[in-house]
């Protein structure tokens, strides 16, 4: 296992001890993880290991149980409501389900941030939108309404909505989801060039290996509550650790299981418990 | 064969579990109506919005008002024209039918309207925003929900009321006069002239207006918060609707009870 990443200075995001249990079951217990600046850092995991509440902790949605989570320096679970605003005013997040506001069309929602945040005059307002558009390949689709995209359109618009502010961090929940491998392709690009252009440090959830190793500069391995390997993408797919075999080699026999706990299967289904 | 769901399993909730979590609510309640007053300023920022508001909850309730309005005060002239000939009073339909309308029933057939017809949607929308992660991608974006989404809506509900409730009752005095004069002979200059003798605007007129918007704040702050709490599922949308329609119309009667108790 490679050290934390320690480029550009110290880490925009610091989690030290994180500890946050949600229904009885613990998610994390005692995670501690460096998102170094500038720097394309991708979490990866099983379903349900806590990728998107470690985002979710990362821009104060939820609060851990114990921990510090510094964002930027900033101890995030203790900030005022106000604070925390100020504080998002400078991270983009692309949701899971792109989270378009509905009664808007593709332009308003990309307009959104800027017209609440900044008194910018309403034709270069027009054009940031149009330039993010058309590097997200919808400058055509502007006009649509969300009922109109497809799903992975869906996704791009929010791209550009969370990038339309050129924030510091942009945190990306399953960005490849739904992308067809052409746009799949462009927003890989885009990633990688905001990152090298603008030096804005990015966040990646994401299941895909083959998509984040294009990308990634480190990846860190959730499992079982803790960090179960890091590295970059080249050292993880090298890795022999029982995790990170299991989860890139994709077998359902390993550390993780692949069936949530139940009782005796052919109880369930009504016949005699099965002879061990 | 043993089932894997076993809801009769559930464990039962005691009398006193459900009182308190009722007790929770009201109080969340409160407290989501002190959020709201506090964010009011801020909302003024998106007055767009409170426009939009207003005419999606107004103007857009306006026909089922109209109508219904109408029906009414045809009701009340045909009821009381019959019950008032018993006595040889029908000159006092227009005095009884108008203070009927501006003390009670337009106030009250409106917000049991309103809550329905305006209520529910507020409640869909916001559950529905709240179900597809809208109200947290505005967090995210450092936009307070409650002073873009709730405070509006809440503002419109307060606005819209005695207007609507304004609208209503003329539509009833209408209908009391078609049903009154132009149908049952009545004569008009005595339908008017003991209307306008006996109805005091202060007293009749603005304490309905007063009770309009208690009854829209009331019903506008039960359906932003049944929307703004709901749990984000299709079944926790519909039942936040129905409670939307079920808390709205109990407490606009019981508060009705209590502000005619106090402003007789």
């Amino acid at each position: 296992m490679s050290e934390t990443p320690k480029a550009g200075g110290p880490a925009l995001v610091e989690v030290r001890g994180l500890r946050t249990s949600l229904g009885g079951k613990v998610i994390f217990d005692g995670v501690d993880l460096d998102i170094a600046r500038g720097k394309i850092t991708a979490i990866m995991g099983p379903s349900g290991t806590g990728k998107t509440t470690l985002l979710r902790h990362i821009t104060g949605q939820l609060a851990p149980d114990a921990g510090e989570i510094r964002v930027d320096g900033k101890n995030v679970p203790t900030l005022s409501r106000n604070d925390l605003f100020d504080l998002r005013e400078k991270i983009g997040f692309l949701f899971q389900n792109s989270a378009l506001l509905t009664d808007f069309t593709v332009f308003e929602n990309v307009a959104f941030p800027l017209r609440q945040h900044m008194k910018l005059p309403e034709d270069l307002v027009r054009n940031v939108v149009l330039t993010k558009l058309q590097a997200v390949g919808l400058r055509g689709a502007a006009e649509l309404t969300p009922s109109e995209l497809s799903g992975g359109m869906a996704r791009r618009v929010a791209l550009a909505r969370a990038i339309v502010r050129d924030p510091m961090l942009i945190l990306y929940d399953e960005p490849f989801v739904g992308l067809d491998p052409i746009a799949l392709n462009q927003v890989l690009k885009l990633i990688r060039t905001l990152n090298d252009t603008l030096g804005i440090t990015s966040v990646l959830v994401a299941h895909e290996f083959a998509a984040v190793s294009r990308v990634a500069d480190h990846v860190y391995l959730i499992a079982g509550g803790k960090i179960a390997a890091q590295g970059t993408p080249a050292e993880l797919a090298r890795g022999e650790s029982p995790w990170t075999r299991q989860f890139f080699g994709g077998d359902a026999d390993g550390p993780v299981p692949f069936q949530y706990p139940a009782r005796d299967y052919a109880l369930d289904l009504g016949f005699p418990a099965a002879r061990t | 064969m043993s089932s894997v769901i076993k809801p009769d399993k559930a464990p039962k909730r005691s009398e006193a579990s459900m009182l308190g979590d009722s007790l929770a609510q009201v109080g969340a309640c409160a407290l989501f109506l002190l959020s709201i007053l506090a964010a009011i300023p801020k909302s003024l920022k998106h007055i767009k919005e409170t426009i939009r508001q207003i005419w999606f909850v107004g103007a857009m309730s306006l026909v089922i008002i109209m109508t219904c309005g109408l029906f009414v005060g045809m009701v009340l002239g045909l009821q009381l024209y019959y019950v008032l000939s018993i006595f040889g009073g029908t000159a006092a339909l227009g005095t009884v039918v108008s203070l009927s309308l501006y003390r009670e029933l337009g106030p009250v057939v409106t917000a049991l309207l309103f809550a329905g017809r305006a209520g529910t949607s507020i409640t869909a929308e916001i559950g529905l925003m709240r179900a597809t992660d809208q109200l947290a991608a505005m967090e995210m974006m450092a936009v307070d929900p409650i002073a873009y989404v709730a405070a509006p809506r809440f503002l419109a509900g307060v606005i819209a009321m005695p207007l609507l409730a304004c609208v209503f009752n003329a539509l009833g005095i209408f209908g009391a006069h078609l049903v009154g004069v132009t149908w049952l002979g009545l004569d008009n200059g005595t339908f008017w002239s003991n209307m306008t003798s006996s109805v005091d605007v202060w007293k009749d007129v603005v304490n309905g207006v007063w009770k309009s918007c208690a009854f829209g704040a009331v019903v506008a702050l039960i359906a932003v918060f049944q929307g703004y709490t709901t749990p984000p599922t299709s079944e926790g949308v519909a039942y936040a609707t129905t409670r939307t329609v079920v808390f709205s119309s109990i407490v606009v009667l019981a508060l009705d009870f209590v502000m005619t108790a106090f402003l007789m």
